[in-house]
């Protein structure tokens, strides 16, 4: 079991979720994180004193999955998230330890799909 | 005029009695025409409806400054808004009024004979509004002695210690608003004798706080991390809608200056209208020649520089000159606020001196451009109209208070800071005023 973590353009989530239900990964978690790359973003300006920016929006996708999707799952995430400029955004692959289902107990497989 | 007028002179005649013989009804009316000042109901619907206009933008002006702060410091902006509603609404009632518009001493301030609002009441005072009861010219005012300390809150927000804040406003108000609320349109105060042109309180309301506003960002110094480290705005949908709101009422400020509902007003109202949309206009012009593209924060701030501008000028002056105003306002305020203020280096962290302090200056200055008799046979012609004087006059009564509100400002803070300190300590700054001076927040995380 591995627990795929995404940081990816605010842009480009609805293609990422897109991609990701064409390969039948239906659980995802999303949140709005600030982060900082090498890349700049667009330049914020409040009556003139425009804001550096050290931190920039993001979105954050966090997909656990049995091995097998393991590949699916980054394919898609690349293919939503892909534009070729910077700040397109990482993938980190994780060892998950476990797993459990809260309704019913189940752990490991059966407890992700 | 209107009946319950009518019906309230032929009371104060005594010709009631008369009039119920129906020979005699004619010589009631013509008793009823005697100069004993007369209570018009348009006129007082018009100012106590302005009045409401006026208080409204005190809680816009706390959405506007609301929205421009970091979110862990909204609430201390709104605290500090409505507190000055309070504490300046008991103040003005117990001795404010009396100091301000009460019997001259001197031409420096009123006695204190009117304290507790003694004699204010519904019969109108011919000095100030012959057609108004005296308590309608008083609680319009009141509004206005309101939002002037309100103005300053713009310029040590993010930093200022609550209770210090309240003690800073109180004294200010005192020492500092009524005196030159006194002079400018007090009867016997000496600016007003001096044949200055205030026409809703540019030089009074705006020039005071915002000069009291530079004095506060030089007195408490730059918030920590200034200018590298400060968030963005945390909330500009907020700030736009203050600003709607001040924009409203904007118009019982300016329009309700005329003390009655007459041609005044109307002329006051369309110009307010005219110079706020040209400088919110010219403001977004220069943020897309400058910055490339055209800012909500530049257009809203462009509006309220607009409206500040023409607050000294609207029952003076004519469309055009209300759009050479306005276009003026965005300029002179746009450069102080986008050039000088970083070169300068002081953290006015809202630009209560950049908008208020610079929009009114050349509001009160360019009232002596452009003020004309033909607009207002009870004003002045300014220079383009032949007369250089105004203008003189006009610059004496920038100058004087702006040396008085930047001198008495300065005492002030630097007498609250000795005895009780001004800034929050560097941690509670960090963490921010809601939770530190208030134990709130403005927005939860969890629901």
């Amino acid at each position: 079991m591995k627990l795929v973590i995404a940081v990816i353009q605010p842009d480009r989530l609805d293609e990422v979720l897109d991609r990701l239900l064409e390969k039948e990964i239906h659980l995802v978690t999303v949140t709005d994180v600030l982060g900082r790359g090498r890349q700049k973003g667009i330049a914020e300006v409040y009556r003139s004193h425009t804001e550096a920016g050290s931190l920039l929006k993001k979105v954050r996708l966090e997909i656990a999955v049995n091995e097998e999707f393991v590949r699916p799952t980054v394919d898609a995430i690349t293919a939503g998230a892909r534009t070729g400029q910077v700040g397109d955004g990482k993938i980190f692959i994780l060892e998950m330890a476990e797993c459990i289902r809260i309704r019913t107990g189940e752990t490991g497989r059966m407890a992700i799909g | 005029m209107s009946r319950a007028g009518g019906l309230l002179s032929k009371v104060l005649s005594g010709s009631v009695l008369l009039a119920l013989i129906p020979g005699l009804a004619r010589a009631g009316e013509a008793v009823a025409a005697s100069p004993i000042p007369k209570i018009d109901t348009g006129d007082t619907a018009w100012v106590l409806m302005s009045a409401a206009l006026v208080l409204l933008m005190t809680p816009g002006l706390a959405f506007f400054y609301g929205g421009l702060v970091r979110r862990k410091n909204v609430l201390s902006l709104l605290m500090q808004c409505f507190m000055i509603a309070c504490l300046i609404t008991l103040q003005w009632v117990l001795f404010g009024y009396s100091l301000a518009f009460g019997p001259d001493w001197k031409g420096i301030i009123g006695d204190l004979s009117w304290a507790g609002l003694r004699g204010v009441g519904g019969a109108p005072n011919g000095d100030y509004a012959a057609t108004i009861p005296h308590s309608t010219f008083m609680i319009f005012q009141a509004m206005f002695a309101i939002i002037t300390p309100g103005l300053i809150i713009g310029a040590f927000a993010e930093r200022m210690k609550f209770s210090s804040f309240a003690v800073f406003s109180l004294l200010w108000a005192t020492l500092v608003y009524d005196p030159i609320c006194h002079w400018v349109w007090g009867v016997g105060g000496f600016l007003r004798g001096a044949g200055a042109l205030d026409f809703a309180g540019g030089t009074v309301v705006h020039i005071n706080a915002g000069v009291a506003a530079l004095a506060s960002a030089l007195v408490l110094g730059k918030r920590l991390g200034y200018p590298q480290r400060i968030s963005p705005p945390h909330s500009l949908p907020l700030a736009v809608l203050g600003a709607g709101l001040l924009w409203f009422g904007w118009f019982g400020f300016n329009a309700g200056s005329a003390l009655g509902a007459n041609g005044l007003a109307s002329g006051a109202f369309v110009a307010t209208h005219i110079a706020a949309a040209a400088a919110g206009f010219g403001w977004a012009g220069l943020d897309w020649f400058f910055a490339k593209r055209p800012t909500m924060l530049g257009m809203i701030t462009g509006a309220v520089a607009g409206l500040v501008a023409i607050t000294p000028a609207a029952g003076f002056v004519t469309p055009m000159g209300a759009i050479w105003i306005g276009l003026g306002a965005s300029v002179f305020c746009y450069l102080m606020v986008s050039l000088a203020k970083a070169k300068l280096g002081y953290d006015d962290t809202l630009d209560a001196f950049g908008v208020h302090g610079i929009g009114g200056i050349w509001g009160a200055l360019a009232t002596g451009l452009f003020a004309s008799k033909a607009i207002n046979p009870a004003g002045a012609d300014g220079l383009f109209f032949g007369n250089p004087g105004l203008f003189l006059v006009q610059l004496k009564a920038v100058t004087v208070t702006v040396v008085y509100s930047f001198v008495v400002s300065y005492i002030l803070l630097k007498v609250v800071d000795f005895t009780m300190g001004l800034r929050v300590s560097q941690q509670d700054e960090q963490i921010g005023l809601d939770l530190t001076q208030h134990r709130e927040s403005g927005y939860t995380v969890l629901q």
